[in-house]
């Protein structure tokens, strides 16, 4: 695992000294700027559904979906991140002893 | 301003803690969460990277996706430059340009002091997430199976909490997330853990060849740094 944490860090690092040594023109087109609002917001979408329906390559509906539903209620209401937590993580652990 | 940061610092401290008890609990050592928590310094992307190993994802793609989810401290980076320090200390202090520090820093400029914000800020956050992440490896070795505690859950709520500000923050952002999160789940059956996620990048090229139609002139960051008022449900460092 030690060459992925390394490599993976470094690489970070180097994305954020990209940004001193590229001139500001080429990373200031409203492409790229679009490009980079929208990155997160599908990444972080496609980590949410692949984490609560995947299996491996199967696609399953278990507990995790009502972990998912409650912390989607609660992200919404504003709650702070450890409240929306322990609200899935909770809710989760509930429905598996339960179901 | 040091009230600000503490506060903040507490936060990042709380996900800090999260995140060193899952990163254990999906296989890590205790040093390796460290050196993430040290050296990578961005919590979306160590949040992500975790994730995408403890689902079953190859180290390439939960490399790969933790670089695309830090792709924005570039554009963070280069806002910023103009008031790190010159000469090689400058590449040491970019290694606390993040969400936090960006929005901090940009927020105190109309007072002149944008560079204190920044260095307050970011010492505050590094070492209130690298104390959490410490705090929370240590603590998971203590637990029992994850699963029984529904810890596997953690994850997408945590990314359910870091994609909340954004979808509030801008409308084309839902459909965005709707497309990736679909091309992702569609792909899940035919290809291995990590590479769904990666394809959800698709959902960036509407929104890309859509501004290139209707730009005005480009200024590098209004929009890409985070609302202050999100800052409940918007506990990373990125």
């Amino acid at each position: 695992m030690w060459p992925l944490v390394l490599v993976s860090s470094v690489g970070c690092y180097l994305l954020k000294l990209l940004g001193l040594a590229v001139p500001q023109r080429l990373l200031a087109g409203p492409g790229a700027r679009a490009a980079v609002l929208a990155l997160p917001v599908a990444l972080l979408a496609a980590l949410i559904l692949t984490g609560t329906f995947g299996s491996g390559t199967a696609l399953v509906l278990d507990a995790r979906a009502v972990g998912l539903v409650v912390a989607a209620l609660l992200a919404w209401r504003r709650a702070p991140l450890l409240v929306v937590l322990l609200g899935a993580v909770v809710a989760t652990a509930v429905t598996r002893a339960v179901l | 301003m040091r009230r600000d940061a503490i506060g903040l610092g507490l936060g990042v401290g709380v996900f800090g803690l999260s995140f060193g008890a899952l990163a254990v609990t999906a296989g890590l050592s205790l040093w390796q969460t460290q050196v993430l928590s040290l050296l990578m310094f961005t919590g979306g992307s160590q949040y992500a990277l975790v994730g995408v190993l403890a689902s079953g994802g190859s180290a390439a793609a939960a490399a790969t996706v933790a670089w695309l989810l830090g792709a924005r401290n570039t554009f963070y980076a280069v806002r910023l430059a103009p008031l790190l320090a010159r000469g090689p200390r400058r590449a040491v202090e970019v290694q606390w340009v993040i969400d936090e520090t960006t929005a901090m820093a940009t927020a105190a400029e109309p007072d002149g002091r944008a560079r204190e914000a920044f260095l307050l800020t970011g010492a505050a956050v590094y070492v209130f997430w690298n104390v959490g992440t410490l705090a929370g490896s240590v603590a998971a070795g203590l637990a029992p199976d994850p699963e029984l505690l529904g810890l596997d859950a953690a994850f997408p709520a945590a990314f359910v909490a870091l994609l909340a500000p954004r979808l509030r923050a801008d409308p084309v952002a839902g459909a965005v997330a709707l497309l990736g999160g679909a091309v992702a789940l569609a792909l899940t059956p035919y290809a291995p853990a990590g590479i769904p996620v990666l394809a959800s990048l698709v959902a960036v090229a509407p929104v890309v060849l859509r501004a290139r139609r209707t730009s005005p002139t480009p200024d590098v960051t209004p929009g890409l740094t985070p609302d202050l008022t999100q800052r409940p449900t918007d506990g990373g460092t990125g």
